[in-house]
């Protein structure tokens, strides 16, 4: 796949001659195969996110470079101020730090489908007689992955740190899979802003808006006692508390029912609301 | 092969569709036969796009009905979608991924078990000479080898109803004929192509009946003989060695040819059509006879071409106003690409 500018100066070493016996084989009517299953043809679109990101590895940057900066930025920021050292800082900021990175990658989600829709390769996605949701589906299946590679090298690079999670190893997975369904029902906003904006660059301004205040107006880096009563209010409803509350829950093994059912409740509302609004615009732009 | 060479395959009827305050179909109605090569012809911003999209069942019309093959396109969108495939005039097919993947992709969300998708899509990549360019990314592909797999792609489910957004443009010739052989085996195999094209000979090589658009609405209808016989077939262009004579070269077209002698900004050049209905001589033989009585009269010719009309000449022929795009912003985006 290197080798870049070599294949395209390369000819075609014969010239193509349409055969009329070779374009016969193809065209001969075949039986046409039932349609294939909801999930079948979400899968398949997964399969493609997989393709796009084996034939351009450097979309990996935002799951990898981005959340590594993140960590040892605040880790290293706050860590003295706010807990005494880095290291204590870390027991407490991390699965907020986990949480705030993964989230504001759910808006590629909806950068990608921009894309995808201005170079018209949607156009064929659309008139494929699948179940409707499916090519939206796959891509957040792919984009699940792309949270859950984030949310590893969070952790990786919080246990060389000095993260120590009292929950074990299967506290940190209920709160990764906590922080993917969430993801998942957030990235459904985004295919919704990438569905009504007009390009890419509106899309990034928009979930800018949005993100900033929705991850660091909430536990993420400190304990939301220390705030204006009316910022406590903004901080206790907003989802990425919740979010936040469950997965430290888990991860320090002392699990937060009410925060765990709050952050499904929102998961819930994030896909029937917005995941309807985007099927609304799908099938009428 | 018959199945579905019956009855017709569109019928719209008052198709309307505004963008803002830009009316792109202004009330279309067309009546396409199954089993032909149909020809929706026009300039850029005529609404050809616009009419192409609606009936794939991409857009939804303001006003009017569309059925294909009997379904309509907006009530059972999903029986239409079983039987058509679209070739839009931008990427129709993943530009990151190779182009087996690409028909990988597209084979199995028809329905296709893994090892007969690759199958299928190993025979069209041959069927399309792209068997060496299998495992390049389609965005290292020639623009003649993107249309081919495009084309691959919209008939991976051999449809019923194949649509054909300007399939040659920015093509050169060796790949626009290329297409054209493509689009005739499509046809023969019992597949109804819809076309739209800014060429008139295009439309004249494979449609077997052309329908004009213009600002939204089909102005003229027919087969190409018809229509060209309401136009004229050909078209001399002139180039003189001396502007001073252009005034005496006017005259003797005029005279030999008994039409109205086209004036262009150049001041060396002159356009007259030829081969009009109810003249005796066919296009070439006129085309002589003005050469011999230029040269009669002293008058050097530089440059001497006989052609088809072209769209203009068609616009100007059937509008009085010559083939404008009547949305500028259109070109541009045309040209970004």
């Amino acid at each position: 796949m290197s080798d870049t500018t070599t294949t395209t100066t390369e000819r075609a070493p014969t010239v193509y001659v349409p055969s009329a016996e070779a374009l016969a084989t193809v065209l001969a009517p075949g039986s046409r195969p039932p349609r294939p299953s909801a999930l079948a043809a979400s899968l398949t679109f997964g399969w493609r996110a997989m393709l796009k990101i084996k034939h351009v590895p450097e979309q990996l940057f935002d799951v990898t470079a981005f959340p590594i900066i993140m960590v040892l930025m605040f880790t290293y920021l706050f860590g003295g101020a706010l807990a005494g050292s880095p290291r204590d800082y870390l027991q407490f900021f991390l699965p907020g730090i986990m949480v705030t990175s993964v989230v504001m990658i759910t808006m590629y989600t909806g950068v990608g489908l921009n894309t995808d829709i201005e170079k018209g390769i949607f156009d064929r996605f659309r008139t494929l007689p699948v179940w409707r949701p499916a090519a939206l589906v796959g891509m957040i299946f792919g984009d699940v992955l792309r949270y859950i590679l984030a949310a590893v090298v969070i952790l990786g690079l919080g246990l060389v740190l000095g993260f120590r999670p009292e929950g074990g190893v299967v506290g940190v997975a209920v709160g990764i899979g906590l922080l993917v369904v969430f993801s998942f029902a957030f990235s459904w906003v985004w295919t919704f802003f990438g569905l009504i904006l007009r390009s890419e660059k509106s899309v990034m301004g928009v979930s800018m808006m949005v993100l900033f205040p929705l991850t660091f107006l909430s536990n993420v880096f400190v304990e939301p006692s220390t705030m204006p009563g009316w910022l406590q209010a903004f901080v206790k409803v907003n989802p990425v508390t919740q979010l936040v509350a469950a997965i430290r829950g888990a991860m320090s093994g002392d699990s937060d029912p009410s925060a765990t059912m709050w952050l499904l409740l929102w998961s819930a509302g994030f896909v029937l609301v917005f995941g309807t609004l985007t099927m609304y615009k799908y099938n009428r732009r | 092969m018959s199945r579905r060479t019956t009855g017709l395959a569109i019928e719209a009827e008052g198709l309307t569709r505004s963008f803002g305050d830009t009316r792109a179909l202004a009330g279309i109605d067309l009546q396409v036969p199954a089993g032909t090569v149909y020809g929706l012809l026009g300039p850029n911003g005529a609404g050809k796009t616009t009419a192409v999209r609606v009936l794939a069942t991409l857009l939804r019309p303001d006003g009017g009905s569309a059925r294909v093959f009997g379904h309509d396109v907006v009530t059972e969108a999903d029986k239409v979608r079983s039987r058509v495939s679209l070739t839009g005039q931008y990427a129709s097919v993943d530009e990151d991924l190779t182009g087996t993947e690409n028909l990988v992709l597209l084979a199995r969300l028809l329905g296709l078990r893994k090892p007969a998708a690759r199958e299928r899509a190993a025979a069209l990549l041959a069927a399309f000479g792209l068997t060496e360019a299998s495992d390049r990314q389609v965005k290292k592909y020639s623009g003649g080898m993107r249309r081919r797999i495009d084309i691959a792609a919209s008939i991976l489910n051999t449809p019923d109803l194949l649509f054909l957004d300007e399939p040659t443009t920015g093509l050169d010739p060796r790949s626009r004929n290329q297409v054209w052989e493509i689009v005739r085996a499509v046809v023969s195999h019992g597949t109804t192509v819809l076309l739209t094209t800014q060429y008139l000979d295009e439309a004249d090589q494979l449609a077997g009946r052309i329908a004009v658009v213009d600002h939204g609405r089909v102005i003229a209808e027919g087969t190409p003989g018809e229509l060209k016989s309401s136009i004229g077939s050909g078209t001399v262009h002139l180039r003189l060695r001396d502007p001073a004579q252009r005034p005496e070269a006017e005259r003797v077209l005029r005279e030999a040819l008994d039409v109205p002698v086209q004036l262009a900004a150049d001041p060396v050049a002159l356009t007259a059509r030829v081969g009009e209905a109810g003249t005796d001589l066919d296009a070439s033989a006129q085309a002589a006879r003005v050469l011999s009585d230029l040269a009669r009269a002293g008058i050097v010719v530089d440059n001497f071409s006989l052609g088809q009309p072209s769209l203009d000449e068609v616009f100007l022929a059937l509008t009085d106003h010559p083939a404008v795009p009547a949305d500028a912003h259109d070109d541009e985006l045309e040209a970004a690409r």
